[in-house]
């Protein structure tokens, strides 16, 4: 499917979803409350089917937070990018490691760097970094480490 | 020696043996005599420069340095002309370690552990910004090192990000040097 009948399709399945075409792929923002039953809809659908999660982050913009999907088809060949805005002060959504099981590592990451809480996540502990960085996420903009930060 | 007598004309002989000056050359002093001649020169001297002709590097690379260590090990650059022959993946046959690339917080423990692992003589050598200083990581970085040489000495530091092959050519040279001249840490905590 070409991005102008992934939206129409889309919209057919969440009328609540806005869009941005200005990239190469289809954006499409998404409510944290819409994601989950969104999500095994891009899954299971036949003529969608996004069975390949092949990117899954989250960026800081100070104001909020947003988690960033990107999905593939690997039987019909299209992508798409999901993006998700939550809430600085309490930023949780439901996990996808039971659409896609790869989303379990890494909501692990986005989980250690950035705070996320991944609700029903299976198996949500740190990472990457060491013991002792539970509550500590670095990639956050307002992160300081008084021990290891050098300020200009 | 006898064979000495024939090539002694050819044989650049360097009187002090450990200067940085006559580091190319061998350190001792030929003394002609009916017959043959005699080289005078101090054991250490020797060891010194037979060891510096002869560094195995150990493989180890952490960030992009490794893409240019690798290019003068390669044909084009090919650090075995001057005796860095062969990149040992174990530390236990490497004598000089080439620090090319970020240490992080994590990697520190390890980086310790190989240099421990090595036998002596060991050589460091601090390739590149990173491992030098932490490099474009110096600032607002929670996993970096600010240089390599806080978790182990090291005798040469290179420049550059990454820098030129030639630059690590220069800097193994230098290392060479330093060795003839009885200068690495290593070689002046142990007075060799």
């Amino acid at each position: 499917m070409n991005n102008e009948e992934l939206k129409t399709k889309i919209t057919e399945l969440l009328p609540a979803a806005t869009f941005d075409e200005s990239g190469e792929w289809l954006n499409i923002n998404v409510g944290p409350v819409d994601w989950l039953s969104f999500a095994n809809q891009l899954r299971n659908n036949d003529s969608l089917y996004f069975d390949y999660l092949f990117c899954l982050t989250c960026i800081d913009w100070k104001t909020h937070l947003t988690m960033v999907y990107h999905l593939s088809s690997t039987r019909h060949r299209h992508n798409i990018v999901i993006k998700s805005k939550l809430d600085n002060s309490k930023p949780e959504i439901e996990t996808v490691s039971h659409t896609w099981k790869t989303a379990e590592f890494h909501e692990r990451e986005v989980y250690e760097m950035f705070g996320v809480n991944f609700l029903n996540h299976p198996d949500l502990r740190l990472l990457i970094l060491p013991d002792g960085w539970e509550g500590k996420n670095p990639m956050l903009k307002n992160f300081e480490d008084p021990i290891n930060m050098i300020k200009l | 020696m006898n064979n000495t007598t024939n090539n002694s004309e050819s044989l650049k002989v360097s009187p002090t043996g450990g200067d940085l000056e006559g580091a190319g050359s061998f350190p001792g002093q030929i003394t002609e005599t009916p017959g043959g001649g005699i080289v005078l020169s101090k054991l250490d001297d020797i060891i010194n420069w037979a060891r510096s002709n002869s560094l195995w590097p150990l493989t180890f690379a952490t960030s992009c340095c490794g893409i240019e260590y690798m290019a003068v090990a390669g044909a084009k650059y090919d650090f075995s002309r001057f005796g860095f022959e062969v990149a040992r993946a174990s530390p236990r046959q490497a004598d000089v370690i080439i620090i090319a690339g970020t240490i992080v917080n994590k990697m520190g423990p390890v980086l310790k552990r190989l240099y421990d692992q090595m036998g002596d003589p060991k050589y460091v050598i601090a390739m590149g910004a990173c491992a030098i200083s932490g490099g474009p990581f110096f600032y607002n970085t929670y996993s970096v090192v600010k240089g390599a040489d806080h978790i182990i000495p090291v005798d040469v530091y290179v420049a550059g990000c990454p820098p030129r092959p030639e630059a690590l050519l220069h800097a193994l040279i230098s290392l060479q040097e330093k060795i003839k001249a009885g200068m690495t840490r290593e070689q002046i905590k142990s007075g060799i």
